[in-house]
């Protein structure tokens, strides 16, 4: 029950672009197309669940009993960036086809900064160790949630017509701030 | 100087050369300000617990017992009990937890509250601070006064449009009241705090959670 | 003088906020107040110009393929003394701002200036650039953060302009406003350079 509250926040209440304002750049970069959004999100919960999995670990047998918290940040973001590359690299060898389809967005996703913000949060939230990849998974799916309806917008603002200056990131904007005055409603959803 | 060329050697060692170096540098800035964080730590603890009691000359913070996730702080005046701060939390919060400091006089009233973590709505939620609501608690004894909102049968004016942040508010003063009552109250009796047993406080310290 | 507008850039040309767009998460997120603003701004313009500075000396002594990991050691380590700096003498700044003040590492900001400048340009001018480029982005998120102070909760840097009664345009402080104000900003910024051509 507890895992099934987790999922919803994550997903839907606390979405993590539009409530909580983590990887606003490849939501607004990578939103152009449905087809590349899929892709990213799904690249996205694969490393997000990885990450915080790894993280949970280094926090709990590494820097808590060395006493170096505050060795968190520069751990945590040399991990991910490490963790990108591995996952890079073996998908390369061993599914290229896999590779094929989600390659071009791991490098973008060391710059994510729901990665390595939900690492944090996941430790400050004293998550254990599956509750803690599995709100990472809900958040990412969120992630990908927003980025898909996102790109669903923004094909049909292409064939709009939009005043000069609002064209590219005002519009963007400004429809993301309607999604998520919509994604308000879901505020009392779990209690 | 010529740029170092990508050779396996060049890249181990300048990579383990500024590793070095940078981490040298965190660890120096973290011994220096560890001190000055512990005091701010502790200079906002005692400046919520001054807030939530009447006046004390004792420092409250060295003799803390924690039960249950609760922690209780013994205020004294001369050697007398002025009172119970206690650090109460609520998980109903319309962004999850939030903490406040309730602090109670011996005789069981409320003295004061001050918010000290929260992440409600700003503009909603956040009204709990204001004067408006919280100044409704002081002078009430949780035994005798409802200290529910008005919806559910209590005395407390709810925040406008902030109704689940009023009825936390309301949680998280209960159950400090429940933590009094099972805590603070056989030892509420005006003796000198120091005499306290102190098995009490090294039990306690088993049941946080 | 030509140095000198690599510290004006930051402001307007190529401001980061308004123009570049980057480190769009923190500008969203931390300002629903004038304070806040500030607070992040001047955290961030000083990890920018410390990483500047270090990357400008170091950049003949970094091989190609793992600059960025090295940026990332740099800027990291500045970001954690920010952080430890800021929890011993601004506790209740630091409290506000949260889980974005350790994500300042992934700021694109500060990696795309190490980037783009420090690592082609003498120290001097990349501390400059570092500075313009800081005080530019402080510039424009405090902007933001007094718009939606104001229009959201009626105050601007804590000072009440109206009864603590009246009511607000709530919505500035709430989510979809930080999104809608960034949004108009960006187009009021579009349209002054159209006209003035800049």
């Amino acid at each position: 029950m507890e895992l099934v509250k987790i999922i919803i926040l994550a997903l839907v209440v606390n979405n993590v672009v539009l409530a909580q304002f983590l990887g606003i750049c490849p939501f607004l970069g990578v939103s152009n197309k449905v087809q590349t959004s899929l892709g990213m999100g799904a690249a996205v919960i694969f490393v997000m669940a990885l990450a915080n999995l790894v993280t949970f670990l280094i926090q709990f047998y590494v820097l808590n009993p060395l006493h170096i918290e505050f060795m968190q940040t520069i751990t945590f973001i040399l991990v991910i960036a490490f963790l990108v590359q591995v996952v890079e690299i073996i998908l390369k060898k061993s599914a290229p086809s896999l590779y094929q389809a989600l390659g071009i967005y791991l490098p973008l996703i060391t710059t994510n900064c729901a990665v390595l913000g939900i690492a944090i949060l996941a430790v400050q939230k004293d998550y254990n160790l599956v509750t803690s990849v599995v709100y990472a998974s809900s958040i990412a799916a969120g992630f990908t949630l927003a980025l898909i309806l996102m790109a669903g917008i923004r094909e049909q603002l292409e064939l709009t017509g939009i005043p000069k200056g609002m064209k590219g990131f005002p519009i963007s904007l400004i429809t993301a701030g309607l999604l998520s005055l919509a994604f308000m409603g879901f505020a009392n959803l779990v209690k | 100087m010529a740029k170092l060329d990508s050779s396996f050697k060049n890249m181990l060692l300048s990579l383990t050369v500024i590793s070095i170096g940078m981490s040298a540098a965190l660890g120096f800035v973290y011994n220096l300000t560890k001190e000055p964080i512990a005091i701010a730590q502790k200079q906002k603890e005692v400046q919520a617990i001054t807030e939530v009691l009447p006046e004390f000359d004792n420092d409250p913070t060295t003799s803390v017992k924690s039960v249950a996730g609760l922690s209780y702080y013994i205020a004294t005046k001369q050697d007398q009990l002025v009172g119970y701060a206690i650090n109460t939390f609520t998980d109903k919060g319309f962004s999850g937890r939030f903490t406040l400091m309730v602090g109670f006089k011996p005789d069981g009233t409320i003295h004061n509250i001050s918010v000290l973590d929260q992440r409600e709505t700003p503009g909603l939620g956040t009204k709990m601070k204001e004067p408006k609501f919280k100044d409704q608690f002081p002078g009430k004894n949780p035994a005798v006064d409802k200290l529910r909102v008005k919806k559910d049968g209590g005395s407390v004016d709810a925040i406008t449009a902030a109704t689940i942040s009023s009825r936390a508010f309301c949680d998280a003063v209960q159950r400090a009241w429940e933590g009094y009552i099972a805590n603070c109250i056989q030892d509420s009796i005006p003796v000198k705090a120091g005499s306290l047993p102190t098995d009490t406080i090294s039990q306690s310290k088993g049941g946080n959670q | 003088m030509s140095n000198i507008k690599h510290f004006t850039k930051g402001f307007f040309k190529e401001n980061p906020t308004f123009v570049l767009v980057l480190g769009t998460c923190p500008t969203l997120a931390v300002t629903t107040a004038a304070m806040n603003g500030i607070g992040m701004g001047l955290a961030t313009t000083f990890v920018l110009v410390f990483s500047n500075l270090f990357v400008a000396l170091l950049k003949n002594v970094i091989p190609d393929k793992v600059r960025i990991a090295a940026f990332i050691v740099v800027i990291a380590t500045f970001v954690t003394i920010v952080d430890l700096v800021m929890k011993a003498y601004t506790p209740d700044l630091y409290k506000t701002l949260g889980i974005f003040i350790p994500l300042i590492v992934v700021n694109c900001i500060i990696l795309g200036r190490a980037e783009a400048f420090a690592q082609k340009n003498t120290v001097y001018n990349s501390i400059l650039d570092g500075l313009g480029m800081g005080l530019g982005f402080t510039l424009a998120i405090t902007l933001m953060g007094s718009i939606r102070e104001v229009l959201g909760n009626g105050s601007i840097f804590d000072i009440r302009l109206m009864s603590q009664e009246a009511k607000t345009i709530l919505i500035f402080i709430l989510p979809p406003g930080a999104f809608l104000t960034y949004g108009y900003l960006i187009a009021i910024m579009n349209r002054i350079k159209a006209r003035y051509n800049v």
